[in-house]
């Protein structure tokens, strides 16, 4: 762990995209002390206004406070964000784990199964489920965490197949251990670092999708304020009102910006090939 | 070779039943009356039924799969709930804009991509090479459907200029053709080019390391040789591959561009049919989706070998 933060110290990129990632958190968890106003408070007599002392990225045409949106919406992605990745990793980890150390006919099923999940598109996928469930919040969440169940099972079980060969595994079969105490004591602590950089990277990929569903108007729906949904509402009057669009596409790149950075400079930090 | 491709094919067979399965399922498990939110709350009761009769929505579930199965081997993927306009012609016509949206879209990524991987990996830590990440990393940090609305608004507030609405095919009128996709396919192929950048630079610098490069530039061989003709081939299967999933990223990713250039594609079709709850045309353009994208993965499968001989297939 100490080699870690030394080395990530050391990369500079990395380090800058921590930071970001960092200050994105702050802004998430501080929303209420950071946003003058409540996201869906409305100024009827300052509809559509350019950034100003009074509203610092301007407002939207209903008289909302674009800034305190923004702040509010950054709440929203990293929660979808967490829970979406979480419910995925969760899901995959468990396949992976039960596919990599048991193969044979179980690997199979679960395999072919999420063979069928990777012949979609990720976005066409997470739609017709969205169009399931409905859209909502937590419906969002749900779709995001089972389109990236499959690439979080494979990753795990490529792992669990590789650390499986080692002798100190073979010698815990050999004395008997039960299976499940393998998987959890001597194979899982060992599969961490590629799940931790696959994390990593869907925690941008489950903002990019949130931000996508919400746009195409199978996400998060208003008032709530998604930096999608900002998106998708300001394209009507964006020639009149720049600023609706810019704020919130830039809160997007670069939250995503940041995780991208982060992600890859823990992908050289954790690869044990790049030591 | 061939005992290969047609092992490879028969196992697309399992794939592509368990997506017909799956889009079958999840479109019959929508909660609520789909004949009731198509003709709406102040249908008569016959209406609803004889819509009900029509598509066989009144039959057990595995009855109306099966029947659906029937027609789609045959090349019958139904009639759209919506239009009554035949589902497979529909898709197959719009797939033409998708297709070419595509295309333009992968050529436009690889003359930005390549050029440029290839110069940060031969400039490693210069400021080019610098650069070059920066403009990759942003390429997959700034999504598409941001990348389209800026271009669009930046076009409208700096130039005047609005990207011409509808669609006309490539071989009726290529020049207004190419007018319209230009726009759409610049967005696309920017997202996909970072994804490609940094694979060519990092496969690139993996081929530069090894031994049989030394050798080469041990025998004289100019820089030019040495990168074109043999860096490049090597590290060509780690950006194929990329370039497979990335065609996949793309196909997806029209949906959005469709959407908002208001092109009628594939992506339009699904979208517009998934909200409108018409069963039959999601089912169809779903399943077809899903056989391009697997046959794409196929080819690129198969394109390994033909640029590294040492891949056979057996």
């Amino acid at each position: 762990m100490k080699s870690f933060f030394e080395r990530l110290r050391k990369d500079k990129v990395g380090l800058i995209g921590f930071l970001g990632i960092f200050i994105v958190i702050l802004i998430g968890l501080l929303s209420p002390f950071i946003a003058p106003y409540s996201p869906e408070q409305m100024f009827t007599e300052h509809t559509m206004e350019g950034p100003s002392r009074q509203f610092i990225f301007g407002t939207d045409e209903f008289g909302r406070d674009i800034f305190s949106r923004i702040v509010y919406g950054t709440q929203v992605s990293l929660k979808v964000g967490i829970i979406a990745v979480g419910i995925g990793a969760g899901c995959g980890l468990i396949f992976g784990l039960i596919s990599g150390y048991f193969q044979g006919k179980v690997d199979q099923v679960i395999m072919r199964i999420m063979d069928v999940f990777f012949a979609f598109p990720d976005i066409l996928l997470a739609l017709a489920i969205v169009a399931v469930l409905g859209p909502s919040l937590t419906n969002t969440m749900i779709a995001i965490g089972i389109v990236f169940t499959p690439v979080f099972t494979r990753t795990v079980r490529a792992a669990v197949i590789a650390v499986k060969e080692n002798e100190y595994i073979t010698s815990a079969v050999a004395i008997g251990v039960n299976p499940i105490n393998i998987i959890l004591k001597h194979i899982t602590p060992n599969i961490l670092a590629p799940f931790i950089v696959q994390i990593t990277l869907a925690l941008s990929g489950a903002i990019l999708t949130e931000a996508a569903l919400s746009f195409l108007g199978l996400g998060i729906q208003p008032p709530n304020p998604s930096w999608g949904v900002m998106l998708d509402a300001s394209r009507t009057y964006m020639e009149f009102a720049p600023w609706t669009i810019l704020f919130p596409a830039g809160a997007i790149v670069f939250t995503i910006f940041c995780f991208n950075l982060f992600g890859d400079s823990l992908r050289d930090i954790l690869d044990p090939k790049m030591k | 070779m061939y005992a290969y491709i047609v092992r490879r094919l028969l196992m697309l067979v399992p794939v592509l039943f368990g997506v017909s399965v799956f889009i079958f399922v999840i479109m019959r498990i929508v909660p609520g009356d789909v004949a009731m939110t198509i003709l709406g709350t102040d249908a008569t009761p016959e209406s609803l039924r004889q819509l009900r009769e029509d598509f066989g929505l009144n039959l057990p579930i595995y009855q109306q799969y099966f029947e659906w199965m029937a027609g789609v081997l045959t090349g019958d993927f139904g009639e759209s709930m919506r239009t009554g306009k035949e589902v497979l012609p529909d898709i197959l016509n719009r797939f033409k804009l998708t297709f070419e949206l595509t295309l333009i879209s992968a050529v436009i990524s690889w003359v930005i991509a390549i050029p440029l991987g290839i110069i940060a990996a031969i400039k490693r830590n210069s400021k080019a090479d610098f650069g070059v990440r920066l403009i990759s990393l942003l390429g997959v940090s700034v999504p598409n459907f941001a990348l389209a609305t800026v271009l669009i608004l930046v076009l409208a507030l700096f130039f005047s200029y609005s990207p011409p609405v509808g669609y006309v095919g490539f071989f009726a009128d290529p020049a207004t053709n190419l007018q319209i996709m230009i726009l759409p396919s610049i967005v696309l192929g920017t997202a996909m080019a970072g994804a490609v950048m940094r694979m060519t630079r990092s496969s690139i610098l993996e081929v530069l390391r090894q031994d049989f490069i030394r050798t080469i530039r041990a025998k004289g061989a100019r820089e030019r040789v040495v990168i074109f003709q043999h860096a490049l081939r090597n590290a060509m299967i780690p950006i194929l591959t990329i370039i497979g999933m990335q065609i996949g990223t793309l196909l997806g990713g029209t949906v959005i561009i469709e959407q908002i250039f208001s092109l009628p594609g594939l992506g339009q079709l699904v979208l517009t049919a998934i909200t409108q709850r018409d069963f039959t045309v999601v089912q169809g353009a779903v399943l077809f989706i899903a056989f391009v994208f697997v046959l794409i993965n196929l080819l690129v499968d198969l394109l390994y070998s033909y640029l590294d001989p040492r891949i056979t297939y057996k």
